[in-house]
């Protein structure tokens, strides 16, 4: 039915699978933006450039330190854990009575500090990065043939978004957590250290974006702007999904993923602007969002 | 706390001193170009200022007006030599018209969503433009002539348009001016201080918001179809992101809410850049250290902060 249309399967199914990486992306880092906000206020702007860091955690922890992909998937992480720790601590958290607009602005200056300095030292073009050996070559799946590397950052993501989502919904910290969200002077009354929770849920989403950027190494190259391309989609991921739910985040950054790999299939000139124009419409009709609780 | 008889001598002593020097400015030997690009940022910030002062609304979105005022300002001359005051004024159009749409979407949230809204459809009109036939993609516009004021008077030597650009900035500024203490004016602080109150007293908040953002858009279009005429190129770097951010910048650096302060605030901002830039230093980590720094340790700005020890002193 698609030959009619003049498009292969294997370019459809092509772009398929690279929206749905895109996808993965979209989904790991709206998460991590729904989660630090849920609980902080603070929109993090940084987010992108922090998930650059974490592609360059993995280059460097390669390149200066002989440690490879596996290593660097579990190391940096808790580097930027301790990043984040460091962000809370000295800087966002004098934030918290003003204003949610400072939140943005401040972590919008860390943004353009950590991006305008890669820049200035690694240029603007990618540095290469290759997949570990073991997640090398393709793997057929009878109708198609994926590479290796690309199905493993699609099933990690899922069980990464499956994981936070669990842990927040379905575990005790998790409770602990959404009571201090719903209500913070009261669970601090209670018992609950709101004040360490604030900071380990930054430290989380942190180490969220620093993962993403490990997992992204391989498949884009490792380049300054990597994070800020993505951090503005994100941004139109998180209006089109509503910040009110985790499933609301993962869901939609699945979506629009998808849609956009279908935009390239269709209507090429349209594929760089189709989320944008997704989250016009979404406001028009539905302007909390998808899934959303007002404001 | 509006400021008293006491310090509107000196903000009166000031501006006369700072107009007198706006228009000694080419006679003194500073290089015009670069005096007045600052300008067309400052009316550029001070049109924003309109909105994040006034009405409390963060856009994040701005280049897009300016971008698009300095494209369209920018065809109009080179392409259908049309003279530099109607061009001018087709780049505000432009910019109110980008701006009724983006309001439009952007004032359906608030807070927060709203800057990330105005963001995110900025960067659609970037993605536009890096694939519209007219805006000559990677290379932009360029070189854009200045054309003749009236079809007469050509603008063509720096000094000519000198005061071109001084005689629209004045103005620019003193209808924002006009606009933030009138009534209509009043009506915006009250939805910045109180937004359920001002619906409650019975204003069309989402209209008024409207008005405010298409206001400020126009007036951003104009200061950008401005800067298309006196660097004579309208880029893409007009219209990204991170102009956008600069203007944030200027106008936080300066004072949110206050006349002066975005204009001062362009001012420092583009001759740091400036002198940065000759000495190769990356200016994007000078802005975001500036951001930072504005935001931890002075929020009001420094007119704002000025002003705020004034008043204190007083009382």
């Amino acid at each position: 039915m698609f030959e009619a249309l003049g498009i292969s399967p294997y370019q459809l199914y092509g772009q398929l699978v690279l929206g749905l990486i895109n996808g993965s992306f979209y989904a790991l880092l709206s998460l991590g933006l729904a989660v630090i906000f849920g609980l902080l206020n603070v929109i993090n702007f940084a987010h992108g450039a922090l998930y650059m860091l974490g592609a360059f955690g993995a280059y460097f922890a390669l390149t200066l330190f002989g440690i490879n992909y596996w290593g660097a998937l579990i190391l940096v992480p808790i580097g930027m854990a301790l990043i984040g720790v460091f962000i809370e601590r000295t800087m966002l958290k004098r934030l918290y009575q003003l204003d949610h607009l400072y939140g943005l602005l401040l972590t919008f200056g860390l943004a353009l500090i950590l991006e305008g300095a890669f820049r200035h030292y690694y240029g603007s073009s990618g540095m290469p990065y290759a997949a570990p050996k073991e997640l090398q070559g393709p793997l057929n799946l009878g109708f198609m043939v994926l590479p290796l590397y690309r199905a493993w950052v699609i099933i990690v993501s899922l069980v990464l978004c499956f994981s936070t989502w669990f842990l927040i919904e379905r575990t005790r910290l998790g409770a602990v957590l959404r009571a201090s969200t719903e209500n913070p002077i009261l669970a601090q009354a209670f018992g609950i250290n709101v004040p360490l929770l604030l900071t380990l849920t930054y430290a989380g989403g942190v180490a969220l974006a620093g993962i993403a950027g490990v997992l992204a190494a391989p498949i884009y190259q490792v380049n300054p702007a990597m994070g800020s391309n993505l951090i503005i989609v994100i941004f139109a991921v998180v209006v089109v999904g509503g910040m009110g739910s985790i499933l609301g985040a993962i869901v939609t950054g699945y979506a629009l993923g998808i849609l956009e790999g279908l935009t390239k299939v269709f209507y090429p000139p349209a594929s760089a602007i189709v989320i944008f124009a997704v989250m016009a419409i979404v406001l028009l009709v539905r302007p909390a969002g998808l899934f959303g609780r007002g404001e | 706390m509006k400021t008293s008889s006491y310090t509107s001598t000196w903000v009166k002593m000031a501006i006369i001193i700072g107009i007198i020097l706006l228009f000694a400015a080419p006679f003194l030997k500073i290089y015009p170009v670069f005096l007045m690009s600052m300008m067309c940022f400052a009316l550029f910030a001070a049109s924003f200022n309109l909105l994040l002062g006034y009405v409390g609304l963060l856009s994040f979105g701005h280049a897009a007006f300016f971008g698009g005022g300095a494209y369209i300002a920018g065809y109009a001359t080179k392409t259908w030599g049309f003279s530099p005051e109607i061009s001018v004024i087709l780049g505000g159009l432009a910019g109110a018209l980008l701006g009724v749409g983006m309001g439009y979407l952007a004032i359906q949230r608030k807070g927060i969503y709203f800057s990330m809204i105005t963001l995110a459809l900025s960067q659609m009109v970037f993605f536009i433009a890096v694939q519209a036939p007219f805006t000559g993609g990677e290379d932009g516009l360029q070189p854009i002539p200045r054309g003749k004021l009236f079809g007469i008077v050509s603008l063509e030597s720096n000094n000519a348009i000198y005061f071109f650009v001084l005689a629209v900035f004045i103005t620019g500024i003193f209808a924002l001016w006009r606009v933030v203490n009138s009534p209509f004016g009043q009506v915006l602080k009250a939805i910045r201080e109180h937004e359920p109150r001002a619906i409650s007293l019975g204003y069309d908040v989402h209209r008024y918001k409207l008005i405010a953002f298409t206001m400020s858009a126009a007036m951003t279009g104009v200061a950008g179809g401005l800067k298309a005429l006196v660097t004579q190129i309208a880029s893409l770097t007009d219209i990204t992101w991170q102009t956008s951010g600069e203007v944030i910048l200027m106008t936080i650096l300066g004072g949110i809410g206050t006349v002066f302060g975005p204009i001062l605030g362009a001012g420092l901002v583009k001759s740091l850049e400036d002198h940065l830039a000759s000495i190769g230093f990356p200016v994007p980590v000078l802005i975001g250290i500036i951001f930072v720094a504005c935001v931890l340790l002075f929020r009001r700005g420094i007119i704002g902060e000025l002003e705020h020890f004034l008043s204190r002193k007083k009382t």
